[in-house]
């Protein structure tokens, strides 16, 4: 238990009067990246909102390195260490490249600026559109400011929203490169569609259909399982 | 993903161009165009008039367009913190000070002091107001427009008639300190001496709420927040503490704008809330919900256009308000500077 850095127990939320998630109970190891895959409306990018705090859980357990995170502000879990990239692009359009970084650091001190060079030589794009607003960049260069973004500040978790949606096929190539090189320094969860992206990342996978969490695993046990990936996932 | 980005930022620079030669045209036209009708002398009084007047509605708007743009919030009881600010600010320093010979008969100090302690009342006393309407009825309706505009304009009428039962119901005679009486004569223009301080003050708050926006961290969260309040709170910022900052000092900027405008008008009465309301929305909407610089020419706008209308067609002067409104909603309906 006391390895787990993130454990999530019977987690339920509503959004309105629709029973979103109904018990997603799963564990994350530290330095494991994990995969949470599924059909749309299966509750992956709520299960993300629930553990950042945006999404109120009405009955469970979250458990963010020991101590209990459910009920609390977002903005309280992101200080203890939980980053989140939020679907379609979390950047800051009228902000420059410059200040979406600037706004995601909670101290600009020296530590800081030094995950904003390794940033910076990570996505190298971003340094020479450092001044540019972020609104005009390309799909796969705000993605990358995103992550970026979300990687200054010295988070243990790191929740990423389905980061491949909308790009080309060679930029979800260059941004699961990248994220190779992010799971070496804090504990990715990654929200997917796109089983290519999935895999190059992920160590272990949770499955969620109908709120709830169906199947789990290693990675590489399930892209050679036909059948699991038919069923729940639609290819094979 | 080179040639994806290139004809992105294309796009974007041409619509970007569009957008500011559009307002740049429009800005320049609309100073000019009553000059077929009204001789230069008279365009200037009158321009220098409508300034002053747009400068005071900037005043209302701004902290209004903010709190719209960051908290998604429709205040309506802006114009009890106007209100509240006048009559504090506005009426009862004045009034105080002068028990001590500063205003209608002080010297030069006397009267720059009055009125910056007046503008500092009525900041205080808006301040004091909001932060209360922020945290005891606000709080309640965040996400609701239609409750908001209802329960904001519920307070609006029930501080018209505090006021009333504070000060009576009659309009009040405001002073105007001794410096910014009468009026300058420059070559026949005649150019009111207080109208000149409203546009100094005007003008000062523009740039200083600008100078706060682009460069401190405070004007950053703020205008990240106005695009994206989930985003600002998953990057670690407490948004409620932050929403009620920005109402503080929304309401503060109103108050120091009913003292400025009471002080202008040389009146103060209860109504004087309900019917600068109006005004302050058509401005913010103008302007574009939400965007600082858009109120700024929106009040602008809707402070000249009411003056030479004025002049010309006076039955027509708060039509025509509505008008321009109405013309620049057609055209963009997100406003003048707003998000689209």
């Amino acid at each position: 238990m006391a390895d787990f850095i993130l454990s999530l127990k019977e987690i339920h939320t509503y959004i309105a009067q629709h029973h979103i998630l109904q018990g997603v109970t799963f564990d994350v190891s530290a330095g494991q990246p994990t995969v949470l895959l599924g059909r749309n409306g299966a509750g992956k990018s709520s299960t993300l909102r629930a553990i950042i705090g945006l999404n109120p859980v009405t009955s469970g357990e979250i458990r963010f390195s020991g101590q209990t995170i459910q009920g609390r502000k977002p903005y309280e879990i992101a200080r203890l260490g939980v980053g989140y990239v939020a679907e379609d692009r979390a950047v800051f359009y009228n902000l420059t490249v410059e200040e979406n970084m600037r706004i995601s650091m909670f101290e600009e001190n020296t530590q800081a600026l030094e995950r904003v060079e390794t940033v910076l030589a990570l996505f190298p794009d971003l340094k020479r559109l450092w001044r540019c607003n972020a609104g005009l960049l390309s799909g796969g260069q705000k993605q990358m400011l995103a992550i970026g973004r979300a990687f200054v500040n010295d988070h243990r978790v790191l929740l990423i929203d389905e980061p491949s949606k909308g790009l080309a096929p060679i930029v979800v190539d260059q941004l699961g490169e990248s994220l190779i090189q992010i799971k070496n320094h804090t504990t990715i969860i990654l929200v997917e569609q796109n089983f290519h992206l999935a895999s190059m990342v992920g160590t272990d996978y949770f499955i969620l259909d109908d709120g709830r969490v169906v199947h789990q695993g290693l990675m590489q046990d399930l892209e050679d399982d036909q059948e699991l990936k038919q069923k729940y996932l639609g290819i094979g | 993903m080179n040639s994806e980005a290139a004809s992105g930022e294309l796009e974007l620079k041409s619509g970007f161009n569009a957008k500011t030669w559009a307002i740049r045209i429009a800005s320049v036209a609309i100073w000019f165009l009553p000059l077929i009708w009204i001789d230069p002398t008279t365009y200037i009084v009158l321009t220098t008039a409508g300034l002053a007047f747009g400068m005071l509605l900037f005043m209302v708007a701004a902290g209004m367009t903010i709190i719209f743009g960051l908290m998604d919030v429709l205040n309506m009881a802006h114009g009890a913190l106007f209100a509240l600010g006048a009559y504090c600010g506005g009426y009862w320093l004045l009034n105080l000070l002068e028990k001590f010979g500063w205003v209608a008969y002080g010297t030069a100090t006397q009267s720059i002091s009055s009125i910056l302690l007046a503008i500092l009342v009525g900041a205080v006393a808006g301040a004091m107001l909001g932060f209360i309407v922020e945290r005891v009825i606000i709080r309640g309706v965040y996400g609701d427009h239609l409750k908001q505009i209802m329960i904001t304009m519920g307070v609006l009428y029930v501080m018209t008639e505090v006021t009333k039962i504070i000060w009576g119901a009659n309009p009040e005679v405001v002073l105007v300190p001794t410096m910014f009486q009468g009026s300058y004569d420059i070559f026949d223009v005649i150019v009111g001496k207080f109208r000149l301080a409203a546009i100094i003050v005007g003008v000062a708050m523009f740039a200083g709420i600008q100078l706060i926006l682009m460069k401190t961290k405070l004007g950053l969260i703020v205008r990240a927040g106005v695009e994206n309040r989930e985003a600002v709170q998953a990057a670690g910022y407490n948004i409620g503490r932050i929403f009620t900052g920005v109402f503080t000092v929304g309401a503060a900027l109103a108050g120091v704008g009913g003292t400025m405008w009471c002080i202008f008008q040389e009146q103060v009465y209860p109504e004087i809330g309900l019917e600068n309301i109006i005004f302050a929305m058509i401005v913010v909407i103008i302007g574009g919900l939400g965007s600082v610089t858009g109120s700024f020419l929106g009040a602008i706008i809707v402070g000249l256009s009411f003056n030479y209308v004025s002049f010309l067609l006076p039955k027509l002067a708060l039509g025509v308000n509505i008008l321009i409104m109405a013309t620049i909603l057609l055209i963009r309906p997100w406003g003048l500077m707003g998000k689209q």
